[in-house]
């Protein structure tokens, strides 16, 4: 499609090699965990055995004794007083009266090496008074449930609620009711899918250095430096701007290292070892038992549809609890819900539950993929039942530019009804499926972010370029953001080098989040560009003698603006930057803001499955992504986010899973248990990229990052029910539910 | 635990240090000689990120005791390339954007080029299941498998 | 006037009124207008809350708003 739209584009919509390529296929990148410095300690973190515990006390004088111990902390190391969501953040970074969760962290040490951390934190003695605990989050809000903690809801919780309610929510228009009575079907029904983790392969690591004068550093993998600065100096009583933090490269994040978890610990150890180093690596365990999952969920739906396909009324219940802190994406989630759908009567009401689980972090597209499970599940069934082709029903609700959202606010350009027939068009659509297969489609949604954004650039002596971001590079973005800014200047993609910078070299940065980097670092670089151009332009009017205005900037080179201007040969970039010295200083661009103009993007999948009648077990034969990207800048990257994010939701739906104990202990925290896709688990993963160029961007950018994990989820539980007549409202999809329900059909 | 002295080849350099017999070969070569490129994922022989090979066995480095490699020969991610050539799986991996992140990427071809050893005309399934060992959370395979296919047919023609 | 729309949940706080009308020339005084009408709002605005503008979310706080602007008020929108 928009093929045609590159040709304005010397280098945005091309596949160069990333700029970082040869560091990461040789080792050498660093990463969290890849740094040591002279005179480090290492670090070695004692964590609850208990969902839920009180802490009578801890003895820490054995492991004091042991030799190469220099630092034992607990709560009482921390400072007091401390409120709101840095409140929450301490205390989930070490328990204080009580352990909220399986894997709590209760006290930490710090030794001359690894081992030596890890013995001593064996010779710690907790004494525990064992709390009856909650897990699920139906059971959560039943009126008998343990309490987690009193007075935790916030001002949105109507009196009598039950206690574990923290925040609650009601939204919609128009009247549901009214919408149900004019539908020739209404259906509804509950779904449920469980806490799944982000699983990124690189454990949290750190280092972190703190002296008695209040003053740090930290090297730290993370998806945003600035937030692990302000969240550390927070826990830690320190002044922000006294902690630098560095990013290292970063083994995937998907959210879940968007915030905190044991970096403090790190530092409130160095500064109690004198001001030495402190490396602290999780295991994978305590990845999963520790870090952020995402939220579980109980969801009611229910949707009045006419015959010919036109939804009517829609109403959405959710519960979702995150863990033992305010925080379950539920607000997100209801938002996401009915997003691709134009409404008259909608209506959503969310409750954010708590629950003895580790407090939940942000996962690609927080919320959407529950909520797509429940409101696209329900929908297909209904297609079924009135005979209605899912794609053409898609189309005639599809929300268009103009139209109002279903939560609320009006769309700009938006690209679903492009996306939809595409998704139409493609030949997947046409392969004859043989017997225990099913197709399924489902669309999904997510909003993008801006986000506070500070970038800056400079030309070099040369003539080449260099940018500075605050958005560490995940998935290729100094590769697009590069792209983009040799596009501006004119200049060959190789000149320009993109640093990921720490905390000391720009303003306020908030994390790659929310498909934000190269949308928001993009745009700012474009316009730092811009600014530079601007400059650039000026020293060649000097040189001329001629007026600034007259002067045009081509391809990498200052030229007056048409004949009136002066005749002069051009003045390349190499030209001008070589004598900046002499003709004012450096030359450089700069651009803070939070970018307005974010574009969402719709998506929508395909999946053609194969079950096995005798053991349940689904085999994915076939996948299409199709996703509205506004304008790839990097095609490969794109693909590579969708087929990534389909990945993900393709585990969520048929594997993943936090199992837990009755003791209210993880069961499942190592890889084999908790077992993501291999790569004998997943064909090819075709993808089709629709460009609906966002007028909010230079060069059309929308976020890709997140709306890929949303429709598996549901479109996978569709294909499963073409395949067997059995119809799962329950995650993951695993063997023995599919079986059962199988079995339950009388199959 | 006193230490124990182990010598060993790493990519062809000799190579001594002084293991706690606890210690893993991953920790030796991460913590001992500084070679940081064989990545630690879980620890508990799940995800492939430490692969290396030990006397031309592909093994997961977190599940060997780093005494246990004294007299053999390892070869890690650092000695893949030919000095600044980098192996054909290198390239093909750039080329192909089959790395997002990149932490699974050197335990990847590690694993990829004992394979292509071992069967340099591997068909896509085999591909699948040589590296089902491997995990990847970012890229959900396709450009890996499709990086390692073409990777092999580039050897096959250089080797004919 | 701007007339600024609020999820549901939160007519416990105004009286039950769904759209409340302020006199306000930008995002932040629209809030603070919310606010002294009806003070009961105060820690759901403090505890932050996103601001949508003719279908675009307010950057900030001095963000104009236009004669006859839609506003929603929407909780915090964040990602992954
Ligand atoms: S770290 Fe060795 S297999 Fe995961
Ligand atoms: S590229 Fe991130 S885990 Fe494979």
């Amino acid at each position: 499609m928009a093929k045609d739209e590159f040709k304005e584009f010397k280098l945005v919509g091309t596949r160069p090699d990333r700029p970082d390529g040869l560091d990461k296929v040789t080792g050498r990148a660093r990463y969290g965990a890849d740094i040591s410095a002279p005179g480090m300690l290492w670090a070695a973190v004692l964590r609850s055995p208990h969902a839920h515990a009180r802490i009578v006390k801890i003895d820490t004088s054995k492991a004091e004794a042991l030799t190469g111990v220099k630092a034992v902390i607990t709560r009482a190391d921390f400072p007091t007083g401390l409120t709101g969501e840095d409140w929450n953040l301490q205390e989930n970074t070490m328990a204080g009266e009580r352990a909220l969760y399986d894997g709590h962290a209760v006290a930490a040490v710090a030794a001359t090496s690894k081992l030596r951390a890890e013995e001593a934190v064996r010779l710690i003695e907790v004494e525990y008074e064992v709390l009856p605990h909650v897990i699920d989050v139906d059971d959560a809000i039943k009126p008998d449930a343990p309490v987690i903690r009193e007075g935790a809801a916030d001002a949105t919780v109507p009196e009598g609620m039950p206690p574990n309610v923290v925040r609650y929510m009601e939204f919609g228009r128009g009247d549901v009711e009214a919408g149900f009575a004019e539908a020739d079907l209404v259906m509804e029904k509950t779904y449920k899918t469980e806490a799944t983790h982000q699983g990124y392969i690189e454990p949290h690591a750190c280092m972190g250095q703190l002296g008695a004068d209040g003053k740090g550093e930290m090297w730290v993998c993370t998806q945003g430096q600035w937030f692990i600065r302000k969240m550390c100096t927070a826990v830690l009583g320190l002044e922000t701007a006294q902690l630098r933090v560095t990013p290292s490269e970063i083994g995937g994040g998907f959210g879940g290292k968007t915030t905190i978890f044991m970096e403090p610990l790190s530092l409130a150890l160095s500064k109690k070892a004198g001001g030495k180093p402190v490396k602290l690596v999780m295991s994978r365990s305590d990845v999963l038992r520790a870090t952020g999952p995402t939220a579980s969920a109980s969801m009611d739906v229910k949707i009045g549809m006419k015959k010919d396909g036109t939804i009517t009324g829609a109403r959405a219940e959710f519960r979702m609890q995150g863990g033992a802190f305010p925080g379950s994406p539920v607000d997100m989630a209801l938002y996401c819900a009915f997003a691709p759908y134009k409404l008259t009567n909608v209506e959503h009401v969310g409750y954010d539950v708590l629950a003895n689980r580790p407090k939940c972090a942000a996962y690609r597209a927080p919320g959407s993929p529950m909520g797509a499970f429940a409101v696209e599940s329900l929908l297909d069934e209904m297609c079924r039942e009135l005979d209605v082709d899912p794609l053409d029903m898609r189309l005639k609700n599809a929300v268009r530019e103009g139209d109002t959202a279903s939560y609320g606010p009006k769309y700009g350009s938006i690209g679903l009804v492009e996306t939809l027939e595409a998704t139409k068009a493609h030949p997947n659509l046409s392969i004859p499926l043989g017997p225990n297969q099913g197709r399924g489609i489902a669309a999904g949604y997510w909003f993008n972010h801006n986000g506070e954004t500070s970038v800056s650039m400079a030309i070099s002596e040369d003539g080449t370029a260099q940018v500075s971001v605050g958005t560490p590079d995940i998935g290729g973005s100094r590769a697009s953001i590069a792209l983009m800014t040799a596009e501006t200047l004119g200049i060959p993609y190789e000149d320009v080098r993109v640093n990921v910078v720490e905390t000391g070299a720009l303003g306020v940065n908030e994390p790659t989040h929310g498909s934000r980097a190269t949308f928001a670092s993009g745009k700012a670089a474009v316009i730092a560009a811009g600014h530079a151009i601007t400059e650039m332009c000026k020293r060649a009017a000097n040189e001329w003698g001629i007026d600034p205005e007259a002067v045009e900037w081509v391809d990498g080179a200052a030229q007056p603006a048409g004949d009136n201007a002066g005749k002069f040969p051009p003045m390349s970039i190499a030209e001008i930057a070589g004598k900046m010295g002499s003709t004012g200083g450096p030359i450089s661009g700069h651009h803070e803001s939070v970018p307005e103009g974010v574009g969402a993007s719709f998506g929508c999948h395909v999946v053609d499955v194969e079950v096995d009648p005798e053991t349940g077990r689904t085999t994915i034969l076939r996948y299409l992504v199709v996703q509205d990207a506004g304008r790839a800048i990097h095609p490969a990257y794109v693909e590579g986010q969708y087929q990534g994010g389909a990945a993900q939701g393709i585990g969520w739906a048929l594997n993943e899973a936090y199992i837990y104990g009755d003791d209210g202990r993880l069961q499942n925290t190592v890889f084999l248990d908790y077992r993501v896709p291999v790569a004998s688990d997943l064909p090819m993963i075709d993808t089709v990229i629709v460009e609906v160029p966002n007028p909010g961007h230079p060069y059309g950018v929308r976020g890709v990052g997140e709306t890929g994990i949303t429709p598996p989820l549901p479109a996978i539980a569709n294909a499963i029910q073409e395949a067997t007549g059995a119809r799962l409202c329950e995650l993951p999809m695993s063997p023995p539910k599919v079986l059962a329900a199988i079995k339950a059909k009388g199959g | 635990m006193s230490k124990v002295h182990v010598t060993t080849s790493v990519n062809g350099d000799e190579v001594e240090f002084l293991a706690d017999p606890r210690e893993t070969l991953l920790d030796c070569l991460r913590d001992h000689i500084g070679l940081t490129g064989s990545k630690e994922g879980c620890g508990t022989g799940d995800c492939g990120a430490c692969s290396v090979t030990l006397d031309g066995t592909l093994v997961c480095s977190c599940l060997v005791l780093g005494v246990e490699a004294d007299g053999k020969r390892v070869e890690t991610i650092e000695g893949m390339a030919d000095g600044a050539e980098l192996h054909p799986l290198q390239r093909k991996f750039i080329e192909h954007a089959a790395l997002q992140c990149g932490f699974c990427t050197p335990g990847i071809l590690v694993a990829a080029k004992k394979l292509l050893e071992t069967n340099p005309n591997p068909t896509e399934e085999e591909v699948r299941y040589w590296l089902a060992g491997n995990l990847c959370r970012c890229t959900g395979y396709d450009k890996i498998i499709r990086a390692v296919m073409d990777a092999a047919a580039e050897l096959r023609q250089e080797a004919a | 006037m701007v007339a600024i729309n609020l999820w549901s949940s939160l007519t416990r706080f105004t009286d039950g009124a769904r759209v409340v009308e302020v006199e306000a020339e930008t995002v932040g005084g629209a809030l603070d207008g919310l606010v002294a009408a009806h003070p009961g709002l105060a820690p759901i605005i403090e505890a932050g809350v996103s601001v949508v503008v003719d279908g675009e979310i307010a950057p900030n706080r001095h963000a104009q708003l236009p004669e006859g602007a839609e506003v929603v008020l929407m909780q915090r929108l964040k990602g992954g």
